[in-house]
């Protein structure tokens, strides 16, 4: 069982500061990265991932718990006795090095022979597409191109785990694209188990096999993308990732009762009472039956327009519906929407 | 109508003072340079150029050792002040704040405080013990006394330079498998080489013209430049002084050009 679990956190926690100052970074998380993972992290600022990675990395020490790499504690193992490597958020290249000296860095300092170093150093140029560079200084490159270094220079050691802190945060939206594919071919070509850490949440779904989302200290959900997309386990979670609708319902035998006194079948949630249900914008039709509604505002956005609706009771609800479809609404008109009861998730309020 | 910002240069007189100032400032060293190249013996009649009192001052044998001596006693002093700077300014910079922070900076900072000769008075006194104790009586104690008043001139620019230092470049290290020491000497000296020569370009100068200490600690025939010219004043004043003051102007205006240099670049 745990030869297959590169990383594991065992009711860590982190506390900083002293006497009354005090600020609890991490509550009591536990998690699990199985080898070969893209594993992300993600959650808002101050939410706790970052000091969790550097828990894993050795920059910081947990106030309890224990940190594992393959089955063995390496809570109190200095980051530089820890196969681990990190790509920074501001990159950290030595700017008086060049690209392969950046590259050899670690290797360097863990010994290995020049004829090694020169051949890894290859190697991870090659990865990157940056074999041109080789001799240039960091502050001769562009934003992108320290990015590839930095990322090259982290997989030159082959570490076990590669810990990426919120790495494509200082690259514009097409070069974010662009090396988020980059990122997930790296992940496959290599082997190497990820452990990203972002607060976007489109750069989560896209690359993770697997996402943990944090708020506050906590891990609150572990699962695929399209778990933690569909099966949202709280109203955070449904709400940080992608955009969700919340109506406030009562379970009754059979479904809940919307304040506008409709009845949604939804699957048994063992909810009792009032509860706050999640709906994709996606889950609701606009048509000829169903709920009746009043269209408050469109939003046209390309491809989507969002429909803002008004049920009977006010309550409002955002539709998206495929801007070719033919339903050409206008705020005022009254329609008719359906909404997927079997995708509605019930949570608590 | 908004408010002008106040701008000191547009009050009245503001030239006049400021070229004043200036000429006051240099007027002398000019007059000091021009006389270094005198041909008569005074230093304020002019007798022609001649280059004969640097001759003479190159061949006087007591200025040959005495200049010597300067040069020996400043490259140790600031070769030893330097060390301890560095280790100080890594000390006050690169771990969080701590209590009594500001009194470290005092206590280390202390030779531009307190008065010079409060300093040379208690050096003597100190080493004059130890003469008698151990009986050395060379030119250790001049270097250790140099070292000790160079330190906050070195400390300065080498703590700035740290403070403008990212911490996470040391942090990529021990994450490569640096171990501490690898870190320093191949992250951290590294960067920090710009601070450590600036540092010791300006104790070097420093400890060059120093006279007040040196003229309290140095023991019998251990004059350097400064105080062997101090010596001269009691004599008939001839312009080999001036000579030899140009020279240590024009070497302190190398070193220090190249202070300024070094610290710009990296800005």
């Amino acid at each position: 069982m745990s030869e297959t679990i590169a990383v594991a956190a065992r009711n860590v926690g982190k506390v900083f500061g002293a006497g009354a100052h005090t600020f609890t970074a991490l509550g009591d998380v536990s998690i699990e990265i199985e080898k070969g993972e893209f594993f992300t992290l993600l959650g808002p600022s101050g939410c706790g991932k970052t000091t969790l990675l550097r828990c894993i990395a050795g920059f910081e020490t947990p106030t309890t718990g224990t940190i594992e790499l393959s089955g063995r504690d390496i809570t109190h193992t200095p980051p530089n006795k820890r196969p681990v490597n990190t790509v920074f958020q501001s990159y950290a290249l030595f700017p008086h090095l060049t690209v392969a000296e950046n590259l050899g860095f670690g290797l360097k300092m863990l010994g290995k022979s020049r004829t090694e170093i020169d051949t890894s150093v290859a190697r991870v140029l090659a990865l990157v597409q940056m074999q041109a560079f080789a001799d240039r200084l960091p502050q001769q490159l562009s934003g992108g191109q320290q990015q590839r270094v930095a990322l090259a220079r982290a997989l030159a050691p082959e570490p076990q785990v590669l810990l990426l802190d919120e790495p494509l945060s200082a690259l514009d939206l097409k070069l974010r694209k662009e090396m988020q594919g980059e990122l997930k071919r790296l992940q496959i070509e290599t082997g190497i188990t990820f452990l990203f850490v972002t607060h976007d949440q489109e750069e989560a779904l896209t690359m993770s096999n697997r996402i943990g989302v944090m708020s506050a200290g906590a891990l609150l959900q572990v699962g695929t993308p399209h778990d933690i997309y569909e099966r949202p386990v709280s109203r955070f979670v449904a709400d940080f990732i992608g955009e969700t609708n919340f109506l406030e319902a009562t379970v009754e035998d059979g479904g809940v009762r919307l304040g506008s006194g409709d009845v949604l079948a939804v699957p048994p949630s063992g909810r009792t009472g009032t509860v706050t249900l999640a709906i994709r914008p996606e889950q609701i039709k606009i048509g000829q039956d169903g709920l009746s509604a009043r269209v408050v505002a469109t939003t046209y956005l390309g491809t989507d327009t969002h429909y803002t609706l008004a049920l009977s009771d006010h309550s409002t609800l955002v539709a998206r519906v495929q801007s070719n479809s033919g339903a050409d609404l206008k705020p005022g008109d009254a329609v008719h929407v359906t909404i997927d009861a079997q995708s509605v998730q019930v949570l608590a309020t | 109508m908004g408010k002008r910002r106040f701008d000191v240069t547009t009050l009245p007189g503001f030239t006049f003072i400021a070229i004043t100032a200036f000429v006051l400032l240099y007027a002398p060293i000019f007059t000091l340079v021009i006389y270094s190249f005198n041909g008569g013996n005074s230093v304020n009649v002019w007798g022609g150029f001649s280059l004969k009192w640097y001759a003479i001052a190159a061949q006087n044998e007591a200025v040959q050792s005495a200049a010597i001596r300067s040069v020996i006693i400043a490259v140790s002093a600031s070769g030893i002040a330097t060390t301890v700077a560095t280790m100080a300014a890594l000390g006050t910079t690169r771990r969080g704040r701590f209590k009594g922070q500001t009194a470290i900076y005092i206590m280390i900072n202390q030779p531009l405080m307190v008065p010079e000769i409060v300093t040379a008075v208690a050096l003597l006194i100190f080493f004059s013990s130890i003469k008698i104790a151990t009986g050395y009586t060379g030119l250790g104690y001049l270097i250790l006394a140099h070292a000790a008043f160079c330190v906050p001139f070195a400390y300065l620019p080498i703590r700035a330079r740290l403070e403008g230092m990212d911490m996470t470049m040391e942090t990529a290290a021990a994450d490569l498998y640096a171990s501490p020491w690898q870190t320093f000497r191949y992250v951290t000296l590294p960067l920090l080489m710009p601070g450590v020569i600036a540092g010791a370009m300006l104790a070097f100068v420093i400890s060059l013209d120093d006279v007040i200490i040196t003229e309290f600690v140095k023991s019998a025939g251990q004059d350097t430049l400064p105080t062997y010219m101090l010596g001269q004043l009691r004599r008939a004043l001839t312009p080999e002084v001036n000579a030899i003051s140009t020279v240590l102007l024009a070497l302190t205006v190398v070193i220090l050009t190249a202070f300024f240099l070094i610290t710009r670049k990296r800005d």
